[in-house]
Formats: structure tokens, sequence, C-alpha cells
């Protein structure tokens, strides 16, 4: 079955954060142990929004070596495509779920002498799995943690309490700015540099990054993100042999399953490559919005990632 | 001499390209032999070299083959340029070197396989990604052979097979490189037909 085989979970806890965020907590209903995952991972929750079937992916938060559960927390996205409204509405304890296997695009380095973690916002949630795997083996590391307000700064005092001046924390509101570039020029030969959080910090930490001669394998990113939504489109699949039409707010990979076509798909956000496919005619133009592809293959129109890229145009075929 | 072509090969074997000059708040860069040649290079591609200089450390060594060109090196007018009687001494200081850098710093390596090689360990064991170091080889390719069997390492194999300085075995030169040792691996080539031992051909000068 494509995206791996499935988890059976039971939501064990519901927790409110702040205005915006409230975690999650799974437990496998056979009371089992879940399997084991690696700081940075995610898991794909499958949710049953009134008939709508959503598959978001959500970065586990807890203790990697805790397998009696996994945690996740979700920041609610009012403007979004419906997925985090679901979660925050919906999503009750002792609730039945399904969960995929977990996945890491978004791994420790583990070669590195010191590990470099930037978080913005609701981005905190992989590198708090992380620092628990690292306490455990002594790795070095320190955080730089900016949020709007401390209100919104969810876990940052938890964070702060548990590791001390290993974890920094900067306040928007209050004038408080990362010192980015401060940081970078003092960093001891080895370090890995690791960004979560919003687009434009990643772009900030990407460009301050190579400005300062950072090497782009001690450069990592969590990339993944929503579809997004855009104008609807038509597709012609020609291996199912269906002509499907692309919601505004759907992916081209959610069209299709709902259409009852299985492709392939791990991460649902652009990252892992798993859904790449070809394409058999393009007479107008893909609008490429995954991590993967690499510039010349998005220039040359032959592939397409449907977990989150559009189409805009007269006809497209693509061979699935 | 100029940059090295090596015939393709298994995809162990280490492949090298031209040294580019990279922003950075450091430039680090390692050579022996006919590597100062590719380091001189590095300085005249340089957008601003007399800026690059004040921020350059090299340390080199003669090459294997005795090529000496520290009256090049010298010349560039690097901050810091220091001449080790070896590559084991060289390491030395690179070793100390190492431990006060900091990321933003650039690397870049040349001439010989065993400097090379030696100083990319090294460089890895502090964390820093192997595929961002900066390699081109200029010079000798003698190579730097691990046997297998007794794990002793030979510097300088001009021929295949040759005889393993530690254990005497006579070994066949593999392409099989391990950048860990920093070696390409010997196999013994009379394992099976004790005494059936082809004739040494120099196949690295």
């Amino acid at each position: 079955m494509s995206g791996g085989a499935k988890l059976d979970v039971r939501v064990a806890e519901v927790v409110k954060v702040n205005d915006l965020i409230t975690r999650f907590r799974f437990v496998a209903r056979d009371g089992g142990l879940l399997p084991a995952f690696s700081g940075g991972a995610h898991t794909v929750v499958e949710m049953d929004d009134h008939g709508t079937r959503r598959l978001n992916p959500y970065s586990l938060m807890s203790d990697p070596e805790d397998r009696t559960g996994y945690e996740i927390s979700v920041r609610r996205d009012d403007a979004g495509r419906g997925g985090s409204l679901f979660m925050h509405r919906h999503v009750r304890p002792d609730m039945d779920m399904v969960l995929s296997h977990p996945v890491n695009l978004f791994p420790l380095d583990n070669r590195a002498r010191k590990h470099l973690f930037i978080a913005g916002g609701i981005g905190i949630t992989p590198f708090i799995a992380m620092m628990h795997q690292l306490a455990r083996f002594g790795g070095r590391f320190e955080l730089h943690y900016a949020a709007r307000n401390p209100a919104l700064c969810a876990y940052g005092d938890r964070l702060k309490a548990a590791h001390g001046d290993r974890v920094h924390l900067y306040h928007d509101e209050l004038g408080e700015v990362l010192p980015l570039a401060a940081l970078l020029a003092r960093q001891p030969l080895g370090t890995h540099l690791y960004c979560c959080g919003p687009k434009g910090m990643l772009n900030w930490v990407r460009g301050t990054a190579a400005a300062a001669g950072w090497p782009d394998h001690a450069v990592h990113f969590e990339e993944f993100t929503a579809p997004g939504t855009g104008a609807p489109f038509t597709v012609d699949l020609a291996s199912s042999g269906k002509t499907i039409t692309v919601g505004a707010t759907q992916s081209l990979l959610e069209a299709m399953e709902a259409a009852g076509v299985d492709a392939p798909y791990l991460c649902r956000g652009g990252a892992c490559g798993q859904c790449e496919t070809d394409v058999i005619r393009c007479d107008g133009k893909i609008d490429h919005r995954d991590h993967w592809l690499s510039p010349e293959d998005m220039a040359a129109g032959r592939k397409i990632m449907p977990c989150v890229s559009r189409f805009e145009g007269r006809a497209l075929v693509i061979d699935r | 001499m100029t940059k090295t072509d090596f015939p393709p090969s298994i995809r162990s074997r280490p492949v090298y390209g031209e040294l580019e000059p990279r922003a950075g708040s450091f430039h680090l860069i390692v050579a022996d032999g006919e590597g100062a040649e590719a380091v001189a290079d590095l300085f005249a591609k340089a957008a601003d070299a007399p800026a690059m200089r004040l921020k350059s450390h090299i340390l080199y060594t003669a090459g294997p083959n005795g090529t000496d060109q520290w009256d090049r090196i010298e010349a560039l007018g690097a901050a810091q340029a220091q001449k080790a009687a070896s590559i084991p001494t060289l390491l030395f200081r690179l070793a100390r070197v190492l431990q006060d850098m900091q990321m933003g710093s650039q690397i870049y390596l040349a001439g010989t396989e065993g400097l090379i090689g030696q100083a990319e360990r090294d460089i890895m064991a502090f964390g820093f990604p192997h595929a961002d170091i900066q390699k081109e080889h200029r010079g000798s390719t003698v190579r730097r052979v691990q046997c297998v069997h007794c794990k002793g390492i030979t510097e300088n194999v001009r021929t295949d097979p040759f005889q393993c300085s530690h254990c005497g075995l006579h070994l066949f030169v593999r392409d099989h490189y391990s950048r860990r040792l920093a070696a390409f691996q010997g196999v013994n080539i009379d394992a099976e037909d004790r005494g059936q031992i082809p004739p040494a051909v120099e196949r690295f000068r």
C-alpha cells in the first residue's frame, strides 16, 4: 500500500499548549510499543474530516527512546487547507486514528562535533526530539529559538529549565533579535546547523550561512511544507486511464487518491522524492513547489511531485 | 605539471577537481610537491587576492618525488605559511590549526593522494563534511596502501603488485579506497596459488 504500513493508534492526550498550539499524544491501540524513531522524524496523520481524507505530516517531538507513545504539536492555521483545524476542533482523547510509520528527512548528522539549532515558532518540535536524543548520548548542542512573544514560545520555559544555557529564547514583540550572523561567525569547526521554521526564516538562514562561507553539507533544513492552494486544474492519468480535476484546496496527490488511484507517497510535503511522477505531455506550466527536483529537472518539465506541485495551462498528462 | 587525469574506475576511487576561491572568513590551504602550482593558480583566480592572502594559512611539504616548490608558496605572501619536513610533521601542525578553526573557513588540499587523503581524514574527524573540502591532484601518483591482511600501511607504493612493508605478503593494489584510513586496499595476490606472483609493473609514478 502507498505510504507504507500504517500504525493503528488511539489518542491518549490532547493538551492545549497556548492560543495557537495543541499537543496530541498517540499510543498503540493494542497497548504495545510503537516503532522506534530518531530525532527529526515525522509521521503522517490520517484524518477523516467528515468525508474528506486529509494526510498531514507532523514532526515527532517526544523522546525517541519512549516507545510507549508519540507526541506531536499542531499549530492552528486558520487560513490553511483544514488539517490543523480538524486536529484542533475534532480530535479528542480516546479517538482511534491512523499514523504512518515515522520517516526521518531531517536527521542529526552524528559526525558533527556540535549541533546548532535555529527554530522559529512551531518549528521547535523536531528539535525537542533531537535534544532528548543528544541529552541521552551526551551530544553537544545549542538551541536558538525565536517566537512572537513569550506566550507563543511553546515549550520555551520547559526547555530552558531542562537544558539551561544551551537554550536561547528570542521574542519578536519584545524587540529581541536572533543574532544569526554573529552566531554563525563563532562556531567551532565541525558544527552542523539545523533550521526549522517559517519560509522567511529558512531563506534568511540559508542566505546568511552561504554568505558566511558555511559548507552546504553542514547546513540542514526541515523542508516539508503544506501543499498550499491554487486554481483548480485538470490532469489525465495515462496508466489509470482517468481524467481528474484537482480542486483549489486539494493537492494533485489527494485528487488521485480521491479518484481511487494508489499513488506512492511518504512525506506529502515535497521533500522525500517518493511520489516523483513522469510527465508524458505538458501544454502549459508546471508550478513546481517541491524541494526534491533539481532546478534542471524543474526547467525540463519532464517530472512532477504530485504531493505539492500544481499546473496551469491546457493539458497535463502524467504516467500514473 | 598540470592537473592529473586518472582513468575512469570504480566509484570508490577518489576523483579530484580544481581549486576555486570561495568566500570565507579564513582559508586553510594544505599542499605538497607540485600542489604549490595549484595553490598559485587558486590565488590567481581570486577576485580579491590581497584580501584572500590576509586570511590564508598554508601548510606545505615537499612531494614524495622530491619536488620542492616552497619558494612559490613563500612568494604568495599568505598571512601564514609554514614548511614541514614531511607529511607526518605537517599533519601535527594541521591538527593544531584545526583546533582553533571556525565554521565559515574554506579548506583547500592540493598535491599527492597521500597528503590529500590524510589531511582529509583528519579534517573529517572534526565533523567537517568531506564533500565540502576542495581537492586538486597534482604531481606524483604514488599510492598509500593498506595491507588488508596485517593492516600495515605502506607509503609511496610505485608498483603493482608490491610487497607489504610490514608482513611481506605480495599485494595487488586495488582502486578500492578508504576515506577513514586514507589508503587504497592491497590484497594478497598469491593467496590461492602460493608463489605465483606476476612481475611487478610500475603503475604509479
